[in-house]
């Protein structure tokens, strides 16, 4: 499993990666391959104040659908228009192409409550 | 978690492996987008051993056999194959099975892996006074299906049976790839294809010879999706010992006009809901969204999911009797527009 060490990580399997004041947030490689081909992706509302941990997207695979969950407190700035047309970009390229929202952190601090690649990787082991 | 005797070769194959019916199968090799596809395209193959299978013979097979299901198995002459009910005494449905004649008295029904022990003692109960036997062959049997519209060249390959000359419901004996089997011209996708029926020693050597021959394995995921785009019923969904076959699409299965086991009942009970096929918009229903008329809850979704041919949403829901569109399917709170679709959703071969 491809896990990037550039960005931080929550158990629930998503991603966050600072850029800037914002954080861009999907979901790990781990999480594609296990929701199977992404046939739908419910994006949120721009402008959308979020708790951390709470649910602002939905994944839809043929067989599933999955919560994304905020890995940080903030406002959602934009959503990946892209998955409207091409959900599979999340299968295809989760950590680039198929980012699914970016947020405006309340706290960028708050990233330092996330795991780190190699804390992910351990989760994962634990999980498994 | 029983295991049917291709479980090692779906590990080779990685398959992802699920519980279905107390059996270890795949949901799917690759991706059940692919699998799906490789059946409407060209040829995909399914591991199908935890079907049930009884064999049922003797002088008073077919009487037996008129009283025990909703079709007419009389119309059945020798190598031919009906699809079929077995009612219970509330006119509602034990199961749906196929029904294969293989000689003068001898007869095999293919039932649903999670009803076997259901069926076969209900069929025990019902065969009391009739010179018959029955035989419940399931855990001897394995079983594939090869689908798809190269279904027939590929299977030509391994076979000295001439397969142009078989229409769909003929059921024959030929080897395949030099195993004894039983063939039929029957499948559950929608497609052409055939059902092998073959000792379970034998399963793998046929599989694997069918996979070398450009069949691509597909798994519990692809099987769903492509029944619900044909518009078939899943026992425990559309169909429940609850339903009433004859207020269902599928009611052309029941023959009035015979005698049969729970007849009476099933023609008093009055229909208060219908079967529909919906559409939607955008998003992905799921069993038990509810369908609204308007705002208001009419009905349900039985079998939901995503069709990879339409690139949609779709549906086979319960309605009131009477509800009028225009539909909407209530998914995760948001009321999603969906219009009615005639059943089979696509094209069936």
């Amino acid at each position: 499993m491809d896990i990037p060490k550039d960005r931080f990580y929550t158990k629930t399997h998503e991603w966050a990666l600072p850029e800037g004041d914002t954080v861009l947030v999907g979901i790990t490689d781990y999480a594609q391959d296990a929701l199977g081909d992404v046939v739908y992706v419910e994006l949120p509302e721009v402008g959308r104040k979020v708790e951390k941990g709470e649910a602002v997207a939905v994944v839809e695979s043929v067989k599933t659908a999955s919560d994304i969950y905020a890995p940080v407190a903030g406002e959602v700035v934009e959503v990946n228009l892209a998955l409207e047309k091409t959900p599979e970009l999340i299968n295809q390229d989760p950590y680039g192409e198929g980012w699914i929202f970016r947020l405006r952190p309340l706290d960028l601090g708050d990233l330092d409550d996330l795991l780190d690649a190699e804390g992910y990787q351990e989760a994962l082991e634990s999980e498994a | 978690m029983k295991r049917t005797p291709l479980y090692e070769a779906h590990l080779r194959l990685g398959g992802r492996m699920v519980e279905f019916a107390g059996y270890a199968l795949p949901l799917q090799y690759t991706s059940i987008v692919e699998e799906h596809l490789a059946v409407r395209q060209g040829a995909g193959l399914f591991d199908v051993s935890h079907m049930g299978e009884f064999w049922i013979r003797g002088e008073e097979a077919l009487a037996f056999l008129q009283w025990a299901t909703a079709n007419d198995a009389a119309r059945l002459k020798v190598g031919r194959a009906q699809y079929s009910m077995l009612p219970n005494e509330r006119g509602g449905v034990v199961d749906d099975i196929y029904l294969y004649r293989l000689g003068e008295a001898e007869y095999l029904m293919v039932v649903n892996a999670a009803n076997i022990a259901k069926d076969f003692a209900h069929l025990e109960a019902l065969a009391a006074g009739f010179r018959v036997e029955l035989e419940d062959a399931s855990e001897r049997t394995a079983l594939l299906a090869l689908q798809g519209p190269q279904a027939e060249s590929l299977l030509q390959e391994l076979t000295e049976a001439d397969l142009s000359q078989k229409k769909k419901n003929d059921v024959f004996r030929a080897q395949v790839a030099g195993r004894p089997a039983l063939l039929a011209r029957t499948g559950y996708t929608g497609e052409d294809g055939f059902e092998i029926f073959l000792a379970p020693e034998d399963a793998e050597a046929v599989f694997v010879a069918l996979v070398e021959r450009g069949a691509k394995p597909a798994g519990l995921g692809a099987r769903d999706t492509l029944r619900l785009e044909a518009g078939f019923p899943l026992y425990g969904h559309e169909l429940t010992e609850a339903t009433n076959p004859l207020c269902t699409p599928w009611a052309w299965v029941v023959k009035k006009e015979k005698a049969f086991f729970g007849k009476e009942a099933m023609l008093a009970s009055p229909c208060r809901e219908k079967v529909v096929g919906l559409v939607l918009e955008t998003g992905i229903p799921r069993e038990g969204y509810p369908v609204l008329s308007g705002e208001a809850p009419v009905g349900r979704v039985t079998s939901g999911g995503y069709s990879p041919l339409l690139e949609k949403g779709i549906a086979l829901a319960y309605v009131e009797e009477g509800a009028e569109g225009p539909f909407f399917v209530e998914v995760r709170g948001r009321r999603v527009q969906a219009s009615l679709s005639p059943l089979p959703f696509v094209p069936l071969k």
